[in-house]
């Protein structure tokens, strides 16, 4: 019988680091084709649409960087902790913590717009990240509690918590009942960097913590000593390295980056809370993560790459009526892909008998 | 609201959350941890709507859901069983593909409704009854059965399992799958009993609640049940208080499933890992030549 089995390589094929996530890009490109072809659309014309499309404008550009900023500081973050082993997959619920502790400086003080108001929100909301992230480091340390199911689970409770603020205690009063906080004033909002455009400076925050991710990943003793306890704990015991603190400090800045996320959407684009202010950002960042190989500036492509997919899908939308829940399946498909090209690292795929 | 339908709509809010946990406790059991339940759901649930307003009788629209949502499992089986990528970022993918294909598959459907099933039995449907007779039968299954066992070994130590002769992937595939025709079936129950009027992502978490009373309930199908009743019974009794004038926000109410999820878990380590049961192999893959 013949039979297909995976077949451990010598030594993991260099080649296949950069070749995985491409050959996922065309296989997720092909199926969108496929399904395009099967719904009678035509593929390339409609292709087009999805990825050039929100390109050929400055406004388009401004807000596939825009979508990307947010995608770019949560995968850094998440890439980080994932090198003590951390997975932390409650970025949604960070950056919605980071969000509304950003929004109570910004509620309680715009009246009066102090020069200090922006950089006082920004440090809420990374304390607001950190904080819910705080949760499931203490009881990964303390109780060895698997981070992943706490993670997941505090991304529903911080979107309920927004759900109680915006339509109780945060609501605004002159909003005519609508669930959402009153707007922020000028001097808590991020001026746009040219009107009529969205786009701030935010972009410049998230590329400025690319290098920093990657000096911190690479070149500096916290990398190191994170890699050691993530890859061989006991070795990192051995040696006198304090995991659990190595352990926390990928939650905090995991927690603090998707924080600081949350505090430049709610900042920049969103200019108040309401009851939805993510469109899945915190997973599709885990998406972006798994795409950009871990590496800082593979994310900031991949982030590039799944932003241009969810404006694609709302450019399809308009002109091709098709609906934007497309985008999510490619998503979807991408990851898939990606998981599944990812084992020619590692491995080959052969037929044997037997 | 009287007592009588607090208790039938208790039953009937448990349901989806029994089918779809039950299933991936048995995933879980041999050692496979799936967290796109919430996929498995929604396509099981566009998969029956689908079907149903085609139509088709209920049976056929419960086996379209049930088949699509193996299906997905399939998907997730390959990536995770065969070709051994991570199990947690496949189930993740598994939950985002799941949503946007029932989301674009149901796009049409926004707003229309089905003639809901007729009660059957103290005023319930006879869903309700097989998801009970499910979750009898897993723990019939695990605790009672050869088969059971060999499960439950797989769980706990796939190697020693391979060693005596036991076919690791093929019985991880097997409940694997299990666990999507379930999740399938809970999808179905939403869109055909509950709620039958599509909306989009009419879960609404309620994949991450099954996946949370598979540990509240400590691998235990029949404590699953009772925790079942317990999280329906809760959202319930919270519309009954409203309902009464106390002030009580909606939104903690909903969060308790979570809550008391995460509680459990970090009382795992004040009673032991005993206590919780959790099966050893957990999420990790399993080579042949480890």
């Amino acid at each position: 019988m013949r039979r297909l089995v995976l077949e451990p390589r010598p030594a993991p094929a260099p080649f296949w680091q950069i070749g995985a996530p491409l050959l996922a890009l065309g296989l997720t490109v092909s199926t969108l084709g496929l399904l395009l072809l099967l719904l009678g659309r035509p593929p390339l014309a409609t292709l087009l649409i999805f990825f050039v499309t929100p390109l050929s404008s400055l406004y388009g550009l401004s807000e596939c960087l825009m979508r990307a900023v947010p995608l770019i500081l949560i995968a850094l973050g998440f890439a980080v902790a994932l090198r003590v082993n951390v997975w932390n997959v409650g970025g949604e619920g960070m950056f919605t913590l980071g969000a509304i502790a950003a929004s109570l400086p910004a509620l309680a003080f715009g009246d009066s717009h102090p020069f200090w108001l922006i950089p006082v929100m920004m440090l809420a909301g990374i304390a607001g990240g950190m904080a819910w992230a705080a949760i499931p480091a203490f009881l990964k340390t303390r109780a060895d509690v698997n981070e992943i199911l706490v993670t997941l689970m505090l991304n529903y409770v911080a979107a309920l918590l927004l759900s109680f603020l915006v339509t109780g205690p945060l609501r605004d009063p002159a909003g005519f009942n609508y669930p959402q906080s009153a707007g922020f004033d000028d001097s808590a909002l991020l001026a746009p960097l040219a009107t009529g455009l969205r786009l701030n400076g935010s972009i410049l925050i998230a590329l400025a913590a690319v290098p920093l991710t990657g000096l911190l990943l690479d070149r500096s003793l916290l990398g190191f000593r994170l890699r050691v306890a993530g890859t061989a704990p006991a070795a990192a015991r051995y040696a006198g390295l304090h995991t659990g603190r190595l352990v926390w400090i990928g939650f905090m800045i995991s927690g603090g980056a998707a924080g600081l996320a949350g505090m430049l959407e709610v900042a920049g684009p969103l200019g108040q809370l309401s009851q939805v202010i993510s469109p899945g950002y915190g997973f599709t960042a885990i998406i972006v993560a798994f795409i950009g190989r871990m590496r800082p500036l593979g994310i900031v492509l991949a982030a590039l790459l799944l932003a241009l997919l969810s404006l694609g899908g709302e450019s399809a939308q308009m002109s091709l009526g098709l609906p934007t829940s497309v985008t999510r399946i490619f998503q979807g498909i991408l990851l898939f892909s990606l998981l599944g090209a990812d084992r020619l690292i590692a491995f080959r795929l052969r037929w044997s008998r037997k | 609201m009287s007592d009588a339908t607090l208790v039938t709509g208790t039953l009937a809010a448990a349901t989806p959350l029994i089918f779809a946990a039950t299933g991936e406790l048995m995933t879980e059991r041999s050692g496979v941890i799936n967290l796109g339940i919430e996929g498995m759901m929604l396509i099981g649930a566009v998969a029956a709507f689908a079907t149903a307003s085609n139509g088709w009788a209920t049976p056929v629209a419960l086996g379209a859901a049930i088949g699509a949502a193996m299906l997905a499992a399939l998907t997730f089986a390959f990536l995770s069983l065969t070709l051994g990528a991570n199990q947690y970022a496949a189930g993740l993918g598994l939950g985002i593909f799941g949503s946007g294909l029932s989301a674009f598959i149901g796009h049409d459907f926004g707003g229309s409704s089905l003639s809901p099933i007729a009660p059957w039995l103290f005023g319930l449907d006879p869903l309700v009854f097989l998801a009970l007779i499910m979750a009898m039968g897993a723990a019939w299954f695990l605790d009672r059965t050869k088969a059971g066992l060999v499960l439950r070994a797989v769980g706990e130590s796939p190697r020693a399992a391979h060693e005596i002769g036991y076919a690791v992937i093929p019985i991880r595939y097997a409940a694997t799958l299990f666990g999507g025709g379930m999740a399938g079936l809970g999808g179905a129950y939403l869109a055909l009993v509950y709620t039958p009027v599509w909306v989009e992502d009419m879960t609404a978490g309620r994949g991450t609640i099954a996946l949370a009373l598979v540990v509240f309930s400590a691998w235990r199908p029949l404590r699953l049940v009772l925790g079942a009743w317990l999280f329906g019974g809760v959202t319930l009794s919270g519309l009954f208080a409203q309902g009464l004038g106390i002030a009580m926000p909606s939104e903690l109410i909903s969060s308790l499933p979570y809550l008391a999820t995460i509680l459990v878990l970090a009382l795992s380590r004040v009673f032991g890992r005993a206590w919780l049961n959790a099966p050893s192999s957990l999420g990790q893959n399993f080579h042949r030549e480890g």
